[in-house]
């Protein structure tokens, strides 16, 4: 890739990425969101100015979500250099294999009361549970096609792709191409995933009510261990061997492939698990929101998607962390406060980001800590997209 | 030799004598009949009035129908003025009936079955109505419902019948009442006249004809072939109407693609602002004609759009170079971050138009050159504006396909698209080519939103529409390569509207969008790539 970010002096101490240093900053954070939380909500009397409302959990939970998705693309644009416009489609079909468990789970409570037939099944005549719908009355094969389906569609996607050496703004493209044909195929009510209106009205999960404040602490929980898992996988990749091969492929990836590596089967490798992650973004996604329907597939969606990379810090996951749960706490203020104003809002981060904060905050943050006059200020750039 | 003569005259005189009378007199005693206290009797009068062809009656038989109809002390038949109930009109004059109190007046009694056959009568009637598009109605839905009773009436009526568009839909009612109670000739004659129509209608008709019992095997034959032929014109017409809606859709995402074509060709940069650029346009054309209606003389209205054409472009191609200027060019070389900034700017852009003239939905009227179309074959209508934005279409890529081959300007172009380095190394400025490029590919946009502005409606989403199925034909047709635009944009077009009856709208685009996906992997830079060391790159 022409745009090379990348800190030489980091990779060089890469060994001591695991040290006591890291755990104790990452276990400190997850007891923070952990603890915090839970504590200002459950035992502050409300009315206090540090308060957490009922409400502002669930929403909490949202941001982290956005936060595992933003890692999982950061994962690929900002280490292998592959800027997917499908990322969000990723996340939509995970967060639909969760939607379709918890319609399941709605049974007889619904409108029309059929016992296996979800609301707008009956309301469109359908006479029988479509074949897909199959199983999803079981968690655990609900969260087996949370990550294998958008696993399984990356995994073809990609292979189709990198196989032919589609990269640059073209992949980009076609990232957006499949986006879209999901977008209208997700619209279309003869598809089985209802619709224009998508999957809501949801009662339960695993027994528990989704409306009460118990369980969405409790999935707010089971977010911030989401994305402290999401957040070691990724670590775990970047900071590996491949890691390494997948930097070297963004800088300059002839070179990579004439050195012997795989450039294929290491993008390939990276992208689908990058697609589960936001897969598994989006299943915890549904049930805090309570709805889940074709307009997440809306490739603006994806692009916003880079914007929270870019503006936490490109090619760093703590960077991705931060810029997802920033913008969209200002999304939520600013379309609250000032709605017209949200959108110049937005349009100015990725102009301003773009141009003059390539690095994000994350890099912005380290370079006044740590400037760093022998950084190269870019690597020879050979390829251009 | 001239008494001969004269006595001709005097009996032709005498004829027409005795005929007018005798006709008036007709009519005079079936609209007294009106009033007569017997159903029967009443229901013979409208019959008769609808089979005698005089529109004279039709005020006096809606007024029956509408009870209003009344008769006087001497068997007088009055009708009640719809306007104002307490005045009367005598029914065979149509004049005010002076000295008739309306107290001495009964209601004529009407019951359903004879608004039955009041409704018949006057849909007959119709058939000789003064106004020429009551009687074109009336012919029309003749053929909605054939009969042999009808015949008379279509016969009398074809005869009197001067306008030709009339006449010629009376014709066919004639023809479809004549399959319905004709003799075995005018039945053969009438099949053989219908299978050169490609009415569905027509169709319909001889398909129930074709399954009327006992059929004279003649005929029965005749009007099978008919079927046939007419299935085969319905069928080619189907193809050419598909290929036409085709080549109308090819051509907007022609126009709307191919500026995009060009900067990515030149600068290798992805513009997702491009679609807004088009959106810009639109509104342009809609500013145009708001100035037009405010300023201008009304009968200069319809030459707004000729203006609005180059203001579309030069405005949006001095958007273009200031984005260029002010953004684009930092970041050259770091195509996806381009695509970012861009999808940025057209953020801004949206909400910018959003703020200054509303969300909802702006309307540009078509010229009235442009409005209407014309049935070249009979069962589809190409709309002037679809066939102008073709016309224009093809001019637009005609005038660019010069600048390319036969200006400097176009030379430099090709030369940075195949080799940005060898061509700055020769003294090209390319930074002025970029932000000319740049403004050209805006410009035509721009000139796209204001042809996009005549077939639908104008709002600031408008360039989201177009702009992932623009992308689509670059990558499909590949890039600096306006022949790949051309075939990349007119065969999307031409599949999309080709798959439609097959697959519907939407599942037709998802094949595309598959199609162009899988296509994209056996030929990664498109179509039309360009060939040679630098393209490898």
């Amino acid at each position: 890739m022409a745009d090379p970010i990348v800190m030489p002096s980091r990779l060089v101490r890469a060994r001591g990425a695991w040290g006591t240093g890291f755990w104790a900053a990452f276990i400190g954070t997850g007891i923070v969101l952990a603890a915090v939380v839970p504590a200002l909500n459950l035992w502050v009397p409300p009315g206090s100015a540090i308060a957490v409302p009922d409400y502002i959990v669930p929403l909490l939970g949202k941001y982290l979500c956005y936060a595992i998705l933003a890692l999982s693309l950061d994962l690929i644009w900002g280490y292998a250099g592959i800027l997917s416009l499908g990322q969000a489609a990723f996340f939509a079909l995970g967060g639909y294999a969760m939607g379709m468990y918890l319609m399941r789970q709605i049974g007889t409570r619904g409108v029309y009361q059929n016992p296996i037939l979800p609301d707008f099944m009956v309301f469109l005549q359908y006479k029988e549970l479509p074949w897909f719908w199959y199983g999803f009355d079981h968690f655990a094969w609900a969260v087996l096609m949370v990550l294998l389906v958008p696993g399984v569609l990356a995994f073809v996607f990609g292979w189709l792709a990198f196989r032919s050496r589609v990269s640059g703004v073209y992949l980009s493209i076609i990232t957006q191409a499949m986006t879209y044909a999901l977008l209208l195929a997700f619209f279309r009510n003869d598809m089985g995933f209802g619709g224009n209106n998508g999957l809501t009205d949801y009662k339960d999960i695993l027994g528990w009510d989704v409306h009460a404040p118990s369980t969405r602490l409790g999935l707010y929980l089971v977010s911030v261990l989401g994305l402290g898992i999401a957040y070691l996988i990724c670590r775990y990749v970047t900071k590996s061997k491949l890691g390494r091969v997948l930097l070297a492929l963004r800088d300059a990836e002839s070179r990579v492939r004439f050195l012997g590596y795989s450039v294929t089967n290491a993008k390939l490798f990276v992208f689908t698990l990058s697609a589960v992650l936001a897969g598994f973004a989006g299943a915890l996604y549904v049930p805090q929101v309570g709805i889940i329907n074709p307009s997440e597939f809306s490739p603006g969606n994806s692009i916003e998607v880079a914007i929270w990379v870019s503006v936490g810090g490109r090619g760093t996951l703590v960077g991705a962390v931060i810029g997802a749960v920033l913008v969209n706490f200002g999304k939520s203020w600013l379309t609250g406060a000032f709605p017209e104003v949200w959108l110049f809002v937005l349009g100015m981060l990725f102009i301003l980001t773009t141009l003059i904060f390539p690095r994000g905050i994350v890099g912005l943050f380290r370079q006044l800590r740590r400037p760093s006059p022998q950084q190269p200020k870019t690597l020879p750039v050979e390829e251009q997209a | 030799m001239v008494s001969r003569l004269a006595r001709l005259l005097a009996l032709a005189l005498l004829l027409v004598l005795t005929a007018l009378p005798a006709r008036a007199d007709d009519y005079s005693t079936q609209i007294t009949a009106l009033g007569s206290d017997s159903f029967a009797d009443k229901d013979k009068a409208i019959t008769a009035l609808g089979n005698l062809g005089d529109a004279r009656a039709v005020p006096v038989l809606q007024a029956m129908s509408d009870d209003r109809l009344r008769t006087g002390a001497n068997g007088q038949v009055l009708i009640v003025s719809p306007t104002d109930s307490t005045k009367l009109i005598d029914a065979l004059t149509g004049q005010p009936a002076e000295g008739v109190a309306f107290g001495d007046t009964s209601r004529v009694i009407v019951n359903n079955r004879l608004r039955g056959s009041i409704e018949g009568a006057l849909g007959g009637l119709t058939l000789f109505s003064p106004d020429r598009d009551t009687r074109l109605a009336a012919a029309r839905d003749a053929l909605r419902h054939p009969s042999a009773e009808s015949l008379a009436r279509l016969q009398k009526a074809i005869a009197t019948e001067s306008d030709g568009e009339v006449r010629a839909a009376v014709q066919k009612s004639l023809y479809a009442a004549q399959l319905a109670g004709g003799s075995k000739e005018e039945q053969l004659k009438a099949v053989a006249s219908l299978a050169d129509d490609t009415d569905p209608r027509v169709k319909s008709l001889l398909d129930e004809f074709a399954a009327t019992p006992n059929l004279d095997p003649e005929v029965r034959k005749a009007t099978d072939a008919a079927i046939a032929s007419i299935n085969q014109r319905l069928q080619l017409i189907g193809i050419l109407a598909n290929l036409f809606q085709g080549l109308s859709l090819g051509s907007i995402l022609l126009l709307a693609a191919i500026g995009l074509a060009i900067t990515f060709g030149v600068m290798g940069v992805i513009n997702m602002a491009h679609g807004e650029m088009i959106m810009i346009g639109a509104y342009v054309a809609y500013v145009v004609q708001q100035l037009f209606r405010a300023y201008l003389p009304p009968g200069l209205i319809d030459g707004y759009l000729i203006v609005a054409v180059p203001v579309a472009f030069l405005f949006a191609g001095l958007l273009g170079v200031i984005l260029e200027r002010c953004l684009i060019r930092f970041l050259y070389g770091r195509a996806l971050e381009t695509l970012l900034a861009t999808w940025g700017v057209s953020l801004v852009m949206q909400q910018a138009v959003r703020s200054v003239f509303g969300s909802p939905n702006k309307e540009v009227s078509n010229p009235s050159w442009m409005t209407g179309g014309f049935d070249p074959l009979g069962g589809f209508t190409m709309t002037w504006n679809r066939i102008y934005i073709i016309v224009f279409c093809f001019v637009v890529l005609g005038v660019l396909a010069l600048i390319l081959n036969h200006t400097r300007f176009g030379l430099y172009m090709r030369a940075v698209t195949q080799n940005r380095d060898m061509a700055r190394a020769m003294g090209i400025r390319t930074a002025r080519v970029d932000a000319l490029t740049f403004g050209l590919g805006s410009g035509i946009a721009g000139m796209a939103g204001v042809a996009l502005s005549q077939i639908g409606n104008v709002s600031p989403n408008l360039g989201q529409i177009y702009i992932v199925d623009s992308f689509l034909v670059v990558v499909f047709g590949g890039v600096g390569n306006l022949m790949g635009t051309l075939i990349g944009a007119l065969s999307l077009g031409i599949i999309n509207k080709v798959l439609e009856p097959f697959a519907g709208a939407i599942l037709g685009k998802i094949v595309v969008l598959v199609a162009i996906i899988l296509f994209i992997q056996r030929r990664p830079r498109g179509l039309f790539a360009l060939k040679g060391r630098t393209a490898e790159t």
